[in-house]
C-alpha cells in the first residue's frame, strides 16, 4: 500500500469492497470494489443490466450480498437496511417508489427521522410544487412530480451523509430533467451523492468521479473528463450508442 | 318488512363478526404477506380464556363477568398473536410455504388442545339479562346481542381508521402495505410494525371470539376455524390490506348469507358467498378497494 493510501481512505465516505450479489442463479455483481469520496457527485455508469441498481441495493442491504461496505470507515454489511439508512444513507430508487396511496405530505412525513434536523425549507425551496400539492395523493402526480417527492424524501433529513440516486431523469421531459439536475447540484453542496445515470450529458454535467460497471465488474474508475474526453475509452466502457447520443 | 329488518340486522351482526376477524387478517397479509391460518386459533383461545376468566369472578354481576371475559379475551388474543409472530413467523419471513405450514399446524394443535382441555361440546356463556332481551325495530324483535356486536364492530372500525390515518405507526402500516422494501429504505424498522399489526389483529380476533360467544350464546372449539374461512373470503373480496374494503365486504357477505339462507334452500347463502368470491376475482381481482395485490 502506498503512503497516499491511508489519506485516500480517510477522504472516502463510502468504500465498497468485493461486493458479490446473486439473484437466483445469476451472479449479478462479481467482486465490485470502488470508493466514493466525500462531497460532490460520483457517477456509477454502464450499459443496461450491468448491475448498477443492484449495487445501490446491495449497499443498502436490500438484496443478499457478500463483501464489505464501509460507511465513514464503519462496516455496514451486518446491519439491517433501516439501520444502514439511519447512519445517514438516503435512497432515491429508479422507479421513484413513492407511496401512491399516501399524500405528498404523508410521503415526506414518513421519511422524517427522529433526531435528525428536518430541511422542509430546502425541500420546498427546490420543489415549491410539493408544498402546493401537499394534500394530493402521490399516485396521481406526474412522473416528474413523483421524482420530486422521491428526491425530497432523500433531502429531508439534515443528517444524511450520502444519497444513492438511481436514474433520476429516466422518462422525464427535458424541462423536468433540468429541474432535477439543478436539485442534484444543490443537494451535492450539502451531501455526497452516488448517482446512477444513463443520460450521459446529465452525468457529464453533474459528476466528477466515475465508476463504470461492465457485466457485474468494475471496468473503469477515474475522472469523468478522462472517460468522456477519450471517445475510444468511452465507447469501450459505455457502448457506441451511448457515446454517440452524448 | 319485519322479516327483512330482522335479516338485515342479523346479517349486519354476522358481518360485524367477520369484519373483526378479517381486519387483522387483511392488515397482516397486506403488510407482511403472511397468510395466517392461525388467526382462528387466536379467536378460539381468546374466547375460552375469556369464558374461563368470567367463571373465576365468582359473585360478580353478570355485566362485570361479561366485561371481564371481553377484556381477558382481547388481551389473550393480542398476547397469543404477538408470541406467534415473534416466535414462529419471524424466523420464516419470505418463506411462504413454511409460514403456511406453521400457521396451519398451530391452528390444528391449538384447537386439539382446547378440545382436550374443555371438551368438544359448546360451553354456555352467561350473559347479562339485557343482552338476552330483544328490541323491537320496524315490528321485528331484534336480539340486543346483534346490536351490541354491530356497535362494537363500528367502534373497532373507527379506532382502526384513526390508528391508520392519524398515527405514525398507521402511516408506516399503510406505506408498508404498498411497498415494504421502500419503508425500510426510509430507515424504518418494519419488523416493529409487523409485531404491532399481529398484536392488533390478535386483539380484534380475541374480541370477535368473545362477541361470537355473545352472539350465539355459546363458545365452541370449531367456530374460529369455521368463521376464518368466511373471513378469508371477506379479505379477498374487500381487497388485501384494506380495512375499509374488509368492512364493506363483511357486510355484503353477512347479508348475502342471511338473506339467501332464509329465502333459498339451506346452504345457498354459504354457496353464494363462494360464488361472489369467484365473480369478484374475475371482474375486479384487487377486490372492492382495488388493491393490486
Amino acid at each position: 500500500m502506498s503512503a497516499a493510501a491511508p489519506a485516500a481512505a480517510a477522504t472516502m465516505l463510502l468504500d465498497v469492497r468485493d461486493l458479490d450479489v446473486y439473484i437466483g442463479e445469476s451472479h449479478i455483481l462479481q467482486g465490485v470494489s470502488f470508493g466514493v469520496r466525500r462531497g460532490g457527485i460520483t457517477g456509477l455508469l454502464g450499459r443496461n443490466g450491468v448491475g448498477k441498481t443492484t449495487t445501490l441495493r446491495g449497499i443498502l442491504g436490500l438484496v443478499p450480498r457478500t463483501g464489505s461496505v464501509l460507511l465513514g470507515g464503519d462496516e455496514t454489511t451486518r446491519l439491517a437496511t433501516h439501520e444502514i439508512v439511519r447512519r445517514g444513507v438516503a435512497y432515491v430508487p429508479e422507479d421513484r417508489d413513492v407511496f401512491a396511496g399516501l399524500t405528498v405530505e404523508e410521503n415526506l412525513r414518513l421519511a422524517e427521522r427522529a433526531g435528525a434536523p428536518l430541511r422542509y425549507d430546502l425541500v420546498y425551496e427546490l420543489f415549491p410544487e410539493l408544498e402546493q400539492r401537499a394534500a394530493q395523493k402521490a399516485g396521481t402526480l406526474s412522473g416528474g412530480q413523483q421524482q420530486m417527492v422521491a428526491l425530497a424524501r432523500a433531502l429531508l433529513n439534515g443528517d444524511n451523509r450520502i444519497l444513492l440516486v438511481d436514474e433520476p431523469t429516466k422518462g422525464l421531459a427535458p424541462l423536468v430533467v433540468r429541474h432535477v439536475v439543478e436539485a442534484l447540484q444543490r443537494a451535492a453542496e450539502i451531501a455526497t451523492i452516488l448517482l446512477v445515470e444513463q443520460n450521459l450529458s446529465v452525468a457529464h454535467k453533474l459528476v466528477k468521479d466515475v465508476v463504470v460497471l461492465d457485466q457485474g465488474r468494475v471496468s473503469f474508475t477515474g475522472d469523468v473528463e478522462q472517460l468522456m474526453g477519450d471517445p475510444a475509452l468511452a465507447r469501450r466502457h459505455l457502448g457506441l450508442a451511448a457515446v454517440g447520443s452524448h | 318488512m319485519t322479516t327483512i329488518a330482522l335479516l338485515l340486522i342479523t346479517g349486519l351482526g354476522l358481518g360485524a363478526l367477520y369484519f373483526l376477524i378479517a381486519a387483522g387478517l387483511s392488515l397482516i397479509w397486506g403488510l407482511m404477506r403472511v397468510l395466517n391460518f392461525a388467526h382462528g386459533a387466536f379467536f378460539t383461545v381468546a374466547a375460552y380464556a375469556g369464558w374461563s376468566a368470567s367463571r373465576m369472578v365468582v359473585g360478580a354481576s353478570p355485566d362485570l363477568q361479561w366485561l371481564v371475559a371481553v377484556v381477558v379475551a382481547v388481551v389473550v388474543g393480542g398476547v397469543f398473536a404477538t408470541l406467534t409472530e415473534v416466535v414462529l413467523i419471524r424466523p420464516l419471513y419470505a418463506r411462504h410455504v413454511g409460514q403456511v405450514l406453521v400457521t396451519v399446524g398451530l391452528a390444528l394443535a391449538t384447537i386439539s388442545l382446547v378440545q382436550g382441555g374443555f371438551g368438544s361440546d359448546p360451553q354456555r356463556l352467561a350473559l347479562p339479562a339485557w343482552m338476552t332481551n330483544t328490541t323491537t325495530i320496524v315490528g321485528a324483535n331484534i336480539p340486543n346481542t346483534r346490536m351490541l356486536v354491530i356497535a362494537v364492530a363500528l367502534l373497532v372500525f373507527a379506532l382502526l381508521l384513526f390508528f391508520l390515518q392519524r398515527t405514525r405507526f398507521g402511516l408506516i402500516v399503510r406505506a408498508g402495505v404498498e411497498n415494504r422494501a421502500m419503508v425500510q429504505a426510509l430507515g424504518i424498522d418494519v419488523h416493529r410494525a409487523f409485531t404491532l399489526v399481529f398484536a392488533i389483529g390478535g386483539m380484534a380476533a380475541g374480541l370477535a371470539g368473545m362477541l361470537a360467544g355473545t352472539y350465539y350464546g355459546t363458545i365452541d372449539p370449531g367456530r374460529g376455524t369455521a368463521m376464518l374461512i368466511f373471513a378469508f373470503i371477506v379479505v379477498i373480496i374487500g381487497g388485501l390490506g384494506s380495512v375499509t374494503g374488509s368492512a364493506v365486504a363483511a357486510v355484503v357477505v353477512g347479508e348475502l348469507q342471511q338473506f339467501l339462507n332464509f329465502y333459498g334452500a339451506a346452504g345457498v347463502g354459504d354457496f353464494s358467498v363462494v360464488l361472489l368470491l369467484a365473480v369478484v376475482l374475475l371482474i375486479r381481482p384487487g377486490g372492492f378497494s382495488g388493491a393490486s395485490t
